[in-house]
This record gives C-alpha cells, sequence and structure tokens, in this order.
C-alpha cells in the first residue's frame, strides 16, 4: 500500500498564498510592517534581508506561530488568519524546515520522518517514510538517531519530515546557514531539485543574497520590517527600486549628479538621460556595479589603480578617478592589472540606476 | 602534554611527591568505607538475624518502603511536572513569583512538616473537629496516621525537586522542536506528550530519584505516621535492641534500594546532554492564560504553596507565638544551648567537609588522568546514601575500634578511656563528612573545573611562582565555590536528624533531635521555635538554587541540588 501527495500542480496560478498589509508588533518594535505580498502555486520565493528586518517573523505569522496585529493572510483561497481568528498552527497544512532542523531528539529518523502522519494505517506511514527517505538519500538511516547523523544529513532528514505530510506550503528558515561552505552549495542544489520535483510552493527566509538570487522564482527585500522590493533576481540586482536594495545585494558604488535638460552630469561623466529615468530632474545619485565597469589600460585613462583584491577567477580594482572620486571594477582575472597603472573607465551606461535624491 | 585539559600540577618541574597521591586513595577508602562496611554485611548474611527479622518485622517494612517509594515517587511526579509545565509554557497571573515561591517547601524538613500534619489533620486536630461538628461524629475522614499521611507530607516537602529539574528540563527545550510538531499536525496536548515531556524525562526522572532518595532516608515522618520503614527499622533494632548485627542486615538492604535510585538517576543525567541543547536558541513559545483559565492557575499554584508552605509555617508561627507569651529562663536557656550545640556541629562539619573535599578535588587533579577523577567522585556516594545506613557503617568498625583500645589500655595499663570515638563527636563528624561530603565536592570540583589549564599556565609565564599562583590565581578563583560548599553543608547538618540522632554524644541535644523529640510526644508548641530556626536556615540554600536555576542550566541547578557533579 502507498499513499502520495496530490499530483504537483506548478501552474504558477497566482495569489495563491497571499499576505494583506500584515502589522506585528514585539512591545514598542515594528517587526513586521505593512508587508503586502502575493506568491503563486509551486513558486519559489525568497524573503530576503539583514537580521532583525522581520522576515523570519513574516514567516512565523504565515505558519501560525505568532499571532498578526493587523493584516490578513490566506493560502489557496482560505483566510488562515486573521486579527480576530486564527487557524492554529497544526490545522495550516503548512509545513517548515527550521534553521537548527529541531528534530526530534528522543526519536529515530524514521520516528521523525513519520512524526506528521500520526494516525495514518501504519503500513502507509511505512511506505510514505521509506519513499521520503529515499528522496533525500538517506534510505538506510531510518534507525538512527539525530545526534548520530551529520550537518547535512540532520538537514535532509528535517527536508524528509517537512514534506512527508504533504504540506500546501512550505517555509524554509535559513536552512543553510548551519552547513560549512562546501556542503552548502551541493545542498542547496539538491534541495532546490527535491522540491521543485514536489511542485512545492516554497517559501525561504535568508540572509545570503546569494541563495536568495540563485534559488528563486522571485525574491522579497525586506529591512525594517517593511518590503523593500519584489522582483525577480534579476530585477532585484539590475534594477533596485531602493538605495537599501542597491547597497544590500551585490556591491555598488553611489555617485552625486545633476540632470539638466535631459543630460546627467556628474564626476565619472556626463551622457544622455535614457529610459526610464526620462521624467527625472535636479539633483541625484548614480549607482554603479562594479561588473559594469570596464577598464582599458591606456596611458592616457583618468583612472588610476589604487588598489587591486585577487578573488580567483575575479579580480576588483578600486580606481581613483579625478577629484578625490573612487569606483570599483570587478574583472576576470586573467589579465591581471597592476596597481598605478594608468585605465581608461567605461561604465555599461543603461546598467546605471539613478534615484532622485531626497 | 596537557591533553586531558586539566589544570597542570603548580608542582611541575619538579617530582611529585608520591606522599600526596597515598592521602588521596586513604581519604577516598575512608569515605567510601562505611558504605562498604554494610554492603559486605550483606554479603555475610547471618541466617538466625534474617530468620528473626522474617517473621517479625521484616515484611511489613519492606511492604510499606515500597508503597512509600511508589507513593512518593508518583506523587512528586505529577505535582512537580504539572507545576513546572505551567510555568513555564503558560502565562498567567503571579507565574513569576510563583516560579521560586513553589521553591519554598524545600525549607521545612519532612520531619517538621509532618507533625504539623499531623496536628492539624489529627482525631483532636482543627479540621477533624470541625468535620465532627458539621455532619456529626460519625462523618469519614480519612486517617492522616497512615502510608497515606507520609505520602502526602512527603510529596509536600519533596516536589521541588522535580518541579525545579523539570523546569530546567522544560527550559533547555529549543522551541522550534515544539513549534516543529505543532506544523507537523499535532495539538498543544500531543506535542506535550510526544515532545515536551519525553525531552524532559531524563531530567524529571532524575529529580524523582532524588526524591525518592530523601524518602528512603526519613525515619521521623513514617514513625509519626505509625508507617515503619526500612530506616525507621533500623533505629529501632539499634535503639531498641542495640542489635547492631540487625541493625547491619536492615542497612544493607537499604542502602541497595538506595543504590539503585542512584543508579537510575545516574543513567538519566548521562542522557540530558543529547535531549536538552537549547543554547541560545528561544526557549518554549509561551502561552497566555485569560480570565478564568489563567486565574484557575493561579489558584492551582497557591493552593499547593499554601499547604506546602503557608500552612505549615502558619502553624509553627502560631505555636511560637503562644510559647513566646509564657517563656521561662530556663527553658530560653534550653533553646540557646540547642541553638549553640547546632550551630557548633554544623560549623565544625562544614570546615572539616570542605578541607576534605579541597584536598581530594586538587590531588586528584596532581596528574592528567580522568580515572583518577572519576575515582575521586567515589567521595560523593554519601549523598545516595541514607544516614542511618551510614551510622550503622560507621558504628560497626568505630565501635570495634573503641573495643580494641579498651581491651588494650587495660591489659597493659589496667585503665580503660571509655569510647574514645564512638563516645565522642570523633563518629558523628566522620558520619556527616561521609553524608555531605557530595555536597562540598560539586561545588569545589566545579570551580576548579572552571579554571581554565591555560590561566595557570599564562600566570607562570609571567613570572609567578606557585605560591604566587596559587595565592593570586586559584584561591581567588575557587573561593565563591569554597564558600557556597560551606554553606550548603552548615544547613544541611543543622537540619540533619538520623545520623545525629544515633551517633551524638550522650545528652547531647541539637535543634533538630529536640524538634523530633519533642513532636514525638505531641508537645507542639515546645517545637515551634526550634523547628522555625531551622526553616529559617533551611531557606538559605533556596537562594543558592534560585541563583543557579535562574541562568537556566540543568547542570548548575542540579550541581546543588543533587550535591553532585556530572
Amino acid at each position: 500500500m502507498s499513499w502520495h501527495c496530490p499530483l504537483p500542480t506548478r501552474d504558477l496560478l497566482p495569489g495563491y498564498v497571499t499576505l494583506s498589509h500584515l502589522y506585528k508588533k514585539f512591545g514598542e518594535l515594528d517587526a513586521v510592517k505593512d508587508v503586502d505580498l502575493s506568491i503563486a502555486r509551486g513558486e519559489f520565493f525568497s524573503l530576503l534581508g539583514p537580521s532583525g528586518c522581520g522576515k523570519t517573523t513574516t514567516l512565523r505569522l504565515l505558519a501560525g506561530l505568532e499571532e498578526l496585529d493587523a493584516g490578513e493572510i490566506s493560502i489557496s483561497g482560505e483566510t488562515v488568519a486573521t486579527v480576530q481568528s486564527s487557524i492554529p498552527p497544526e490545522k495550516r497544512g503548512v509545513g517548515i524546515v527550521f534553521q537548527d532542523y529541531a528534530l526530534f531528539p528522543h526519536l529515530t529518523v524514521f520516528a521523525n520522518v513519520a512524526f506528521g502522519l500520526y494516525g495514518m494505517n501504519k503500513e502507509i506511514i511505512k511506505s510514505r517514510v521509506q519513499e521520503m527517505l529515499t528522496l533525500v538519500g538517506l534510505q538506510n538511516s531510518g534507525g538512527q538517531y539525530p545526534h548520530e547523523l551529520s550537518g547535512g544529513q540532520k538537514q535532509r532528514v528535517a527536508l524528509a519530515r517537512t514534506l512527508a505530510p504533504c504540506p500546501s506550503v512550505i517555509l524554509l528558515d535559513e536552512p543553510f546557514s548551519n552547513l560549512d561552505a562546501e556542503l552548502r552549495d551541493a545542498l542547496r542544489l539538491e534541495t532546490k531539485e527535491i522540491l521543485r520535483a514536489s511542485g512545492s510552493t516554497v517559501i525561504l527566509v535568508t540572509h545570503d543574497q546569494e541563495e536568495a538570487l540563485s534559488l528563486s522564482d522571485r525574491v522579497g527585500v525586506m529591512n525594517g520590517g517593511h518590503l523593500e522590493q519584489v522582483g525577480t533576481p534579476y530585477e532585484i540586482y539590475h534594477q533596485p527600486a531602493t538605495r537599501f536594495v542597491a547597497n544590500f545585494v551585490g556591491k555598488a558604488d553611489f555617485f552625486r549628479a545633476t540632470i539638466r535638460e535631459g543630460q546627467v552630469v556628474s564626476n565619472i561623466g556626463s551622457f544622455p538621460l535614457l529610459s526610464p529615468y526620462d521624467a527625472l530632474e535636479g539633483e541625484v545619485d548614480l549607482m554603479v556595479r562594479p561588473d559594469d565597469v570596464t577598464l582599458t589600460p591606456d596611458p592616457l585613462g583618468t583612472g588610476t589603480i589604487v588598489e587591486a583584491r585577487f578573488l580567483g577567477g575575479d579580480a576588483v580594482y578600486r580606481v581613483a578617478l579625478p577629484e578625490q572620486t573612487y569606483l570599483h571594477s570587478q574583472r576576470m582575472s586573467a589579465n591581471l592589472l597592476d596597481v598605478g597603472s594608468r585605465v581608461l573607465v567605461e561604465v555599461n551606461l543603461p546598467h546605471v540606476v539613478i534615484f532622485p535624491r531626497r | 602534554m596537557n591533553t586531558q585539559g586539566h589544570p597542570p600540577s603548580v608542582n611541575q618541574g619538579k617530582r611529585p611527591s608520591r606522599l600526596l597521591p597515598l592521602v588521596l586513595y586513604v581519604t577516598i577508602a575512608l569515605v567510601v568505607l562505611p558504605v562498604l562496611v554494610v554492603a559486605s554485611s550483606l554479603l555475610h548474611p547471618s541466617l538466625a538475624v534474617w530468620t528473626h527479622l522474617g517473621q517479625t518485622i521484616l515484611p511489613l517494612l519492606l511492604q510499606n518502603t515500597a508503597v512509600l517509594l511508589v507513593g512518593v515517587s508518583l506523587g512528586t511526579l505529577v505535582l512537580g511536572t504539572s507545576l513546572a509545565w505551567l510555568i513555564t509554557a503558560y502565562d498567567f497571573p503571579g507565574r513569576d513569583k510563583f516560579r521560586w515561591l513553589l521553591v519554598l517547601p524545600m525549607a521545612i524538613p519532612a520531619y517538621v512538616m509532618g507533625f504539623i500534619y499531623m496536628a492539624l489533620f489529627d482525631f483532636a486536630g482543627p479540621f477533624h473537629t470541625l468535620v465532627r461538628s458539621v455532619w456529626g461524629a460519625q462523618a469519614y475522614f480519612p486517617p492522616i496516621r497512615s502510608g497515606g499521611g507520609a505520602i502526602l507530607v512527603m510529596t509536600l516537602t519533596l516536589y521541588p525537586y522535580v518541579f525545579l529539574l523539570a523546569k530546567a528540563g522544560f527550559e533547555e527545550q529549543t522551541g522550534s522542536h515544539f513549534e516543529a510538531a505543532r506544523a507537523l499536525g499535532s495539538s498543544r496536548a500531543r506535542a506535550f506528550f510526544a515532545l515536551a515531556l519525553p525531552l524532559a524525562r531524563p531530567s524529571i526522572a532524575a529529580g524523582v530519584a532524588l526524591a525518592a532518595m530523601e524518602a528512603l532516608a526519613d525515619f521521623a515522618t513514617v514513625r509519626y505516621f505509625n508507617f515503619p520503614t526500612i530506616a525507621d527499622g533500623i533505629l529501632r533494632v539499634w535503639h531498641g535492641l542495640m542489635d547492631l548485627g540487625a541493625a547491619s542486615e536492615l542497612a544493607g538492604l537499604l542502602a541497595i534500594f538506595s543504590l539503585l535510585m542512584l543508579l537510575f538517576e545516574q543513567k538519566n543525567r548521562g542522557r540530558t546532554k543529547y535531549y536538552q541543547t537549547r543554547g541560545r536558541l528561544p526557549g518554549l513559545p509561551e502561552t497566555r492564560l485569560v480570565g478564568g483559565r489563567g486565574l484557575l492557575a493561579a489558584l492551582f499554584c497557591a493552593f499547593v504553596l499554601f499547604a506546602s508552605f503557608g500552612l505549615p509555617v502558619g502553624q509553627l508561627l502560631m505555636w511560637a507565638g503562644r510559647e513566646i507569651a509564657n517563656i521561662t529562663p530556663p527553658v530560653m536557656a534550653t533553646y540557646v544551648e540547642l541553638a549553640m550545640n547546632s550551630i557548633l556541629l554544623a560549623t565544625i562539619a562544614a570546615i572539616l567537609v570542605v578541607l576534605i573535599a579541597l584536598v581530594v578535588a586538587s590531588l586528584s587533579r596532581l596528574k592528567d588522568k580522568k580515572s583518577l577523577q572519576s575515582l575521586a567522585r567515589l567521595v560523593t556516594i554519601g549523598y545516595a546514601i541514607p544516614g542511618a545506613v551510614i551510622a550503622v557503617g560507621i558504628l560497626l568498625p568505630l565501635s570495634f575500634i573503641d573495643r580494641s583500645i579498651n581491651a588494650f589500655t587495660s591489659a597493659w595499663w589496667g585503665f580503660t578511656p571509655g569510647l574514645l570515638l564512638t563516645g565522642s563527636l570523633v563518629g558523628l563528624m566522620y558520619a556527616y563528612i561521609v553524608r555531605f561530603m557530595a555536597i562540598a565536592y560539586s561545588s569545589v570540583d566545579a570551580s576548579l573545573e572552571k579554571i581554565s589549564p591555560n590561566t595557570v599556565l599564562a600566570a607562570r609565564a609571567l613570572g609567578a611562582n606557585a605560591q604566587r599562583v596559587m595565592f593570586a590565581v586559584q584561591l581567588p578563583l575557587i573561593t565563591p565555590g569554597v564558600i557556597a560548599g560551606a554553606v550548603l553543608v552548615f544547613v544541611d547538618v543543622m537540619k540533619e536528624l538520623p545520623i545525629t540522632v544515633m551517633m551524638r554524644p550522650m545528652g547531647y541535644d541539637t535543634l533538630a533531635v529536640w524538634v523530633w523529640q519533642m513532636a514525638s510526644e505531641s508537645l507542639w508548641t515546645s517545637t515551634a521555635i526550634p523547628a522555625l530556626i531551622i526553616v529559617l536556615v533551611g531557606l538559605v540554600p533556596i537562594k543558592f538554587l534560585l541563583d543557579a536555576s535562574s541562568s537556566r542550566t540543568e547542570k548548575q541547578t542540579s550541581q546543588i541540588l543533587m550535591r553532585k557533579d556530572h
């Protein structure tokens, strides 16, 4: 006898999980402020932000582990939490993988995975647990105890345990942060494969931008309890909506500039204003990513390399420009440039992001 | 080099003396000796004694001991665990006060709580009288002079052991375990029974084992309630019949019960390291109980506190008031003498115990061998052995030595010096040392453990010689632990009853002995003032306990509670 989850539907039906104007206070602190979000069925969504930005609180509100102060949460068309009423966590059909995995130390791996299948037919439980353990590559570890497992194995068990009862949404709370770098990369990919195959709707909470950008269909960047921007990884990186997002995701240099009659004038040069900024006028800031800056050795160039950091495949240069202006450039390291040499600096203009000065 | 992580010997460089390990071995042997003596009496059972015991009191003693053990274990388990869960997982009016108030009953020894309940609920007591006046003379009132009464009283004074350890067990759990269970579809109730309770089980079991050890050691309370157990049997055959043979056979039997409890406790303690590993992660989620439910929770705690502390202390204060109203100078002088005796014994014992603990703990670190430290830990065995058993284990060899000395002197010089060891404070102090070594040792050992080997090396690298390392580094670091150990021993000796009753020199009465004697004769008002002093002194270690448990570590709490390290 065996049992499977209802056939996965990764139809990206919008509005599968919706958070409407969520607020949560801890004492005087606004942990979550007016968070408004809609996640599609089968989507892999990440909440990215520094520690204390409210991303974990948002996740806990979604799971029913905290009660909200305002707003509404619905999953699959059903309202699960408002200020007045809240469906308890055990009835929401939401699975969580915790940062510390929260494996039950007194139960075997098998019993851990079986925990959420409580009350089902013994045979079904057995086959389902075995299926889950096989899925995460631990088919022979059912009899072990959590303290006998490595960090990576614990993470896999936690995933199997969460998937076993077929949750409608899977929440991952920094699930890779307790692993060392090498294992982390491998497990990220593996986890994504498993979750993709299961067709699950996934919400990942992380402070690691690389993790969010590489795994997700869409990313929401949070700061101070507020959602700063929601978009695809490309949009988050190349079209940051706020200075915070620009700074938090990837490296960026900022320059003061003035826009007059469709012309941008700045320390790094002047150029015509491009869309979508046509309407801007006056004092602005320009944001330039190091990978949008090209350096060409040129004895007559305006830039001087003052620092070179070798990163393996790439090298990052700090370039001095006239008027005490500095700019970073990330280039392939095959043709390493010397500190002190003169370079011609070119910026990929369509990639320059312009923020009106407050 | 220093691979085991112990502080290196201060004598590094010099050849360690051969004498020092010998001192260590002899000290350990002397502390363990009484237990061995009693155990060996089981190896050579006297058929005549056992036949006699078997035909007379033994079946009853065994049955009562078993009933008491089961009753007190269940009682403390249910009361201690439910209170701990209520305090940890819920928020209700007064919760933060109850968190420490509920520990106070530990200050009241069972032999004090016992006679107060006796006075209150016996036929002539106020409650029984009230029931009769309302429902008539035939009205049913549960008899307090019974096993049930003894179990009730001991549960009320011993539940804090389970409460404190269960609380530590719950508090040490990672909150995400409980939340993961909820997210996997468990109700609160199932998450409690499938998760929180099993995870705290090692701590709870250790607490129950400690409560059970105390119940085994008690002879006074069960005697008030006319429910003789093995501990009571030992005192009866010793006092009534002066039959050391029978006493030692019974003591051996009781020692087996105690060692089983000890094994049970130790086995469970070892597990906590897998089960309770919260570190800095958030703990169990708290649920706020509002309205009637919050009130109900507060009322439950208040009722337990009233029954286990408010009522007995209130009654003692009432009696004390009556006593003070017509106190006479001779009675006053008696109380002063009793208090002086108690303080003298407790002070000498505290100093001796702490000194020996220091000697054993530091000598066991002379070599970088874990085995030596495990061996040294044997000195803590006394905390699990009932006082009556230790007394028998010491009386047997000491009275043999006394008799030999007297035989020797009378043969050679024609005079007998009398009972040099058993008739003086020597035997009594020896017994205190065995019984209370664990409290002092765990305290001293823990503070020595805190001195990292590098601290000493750093001091030496900075040019300090051995003396300076000792006075400028090691002693200041261990002083708090040494003082705490001494205070705890002092308090326990003040409260101690069975050893003092059996081994005190003739006519040398202490507060505890006086309370027991007066209570046995139902002279309630005469017990009040000495009993109150004992309760007051007993409040001191509770402060230590609460300081330790507020830092939320199971290990620290249990070091004081269990009188034992690891």
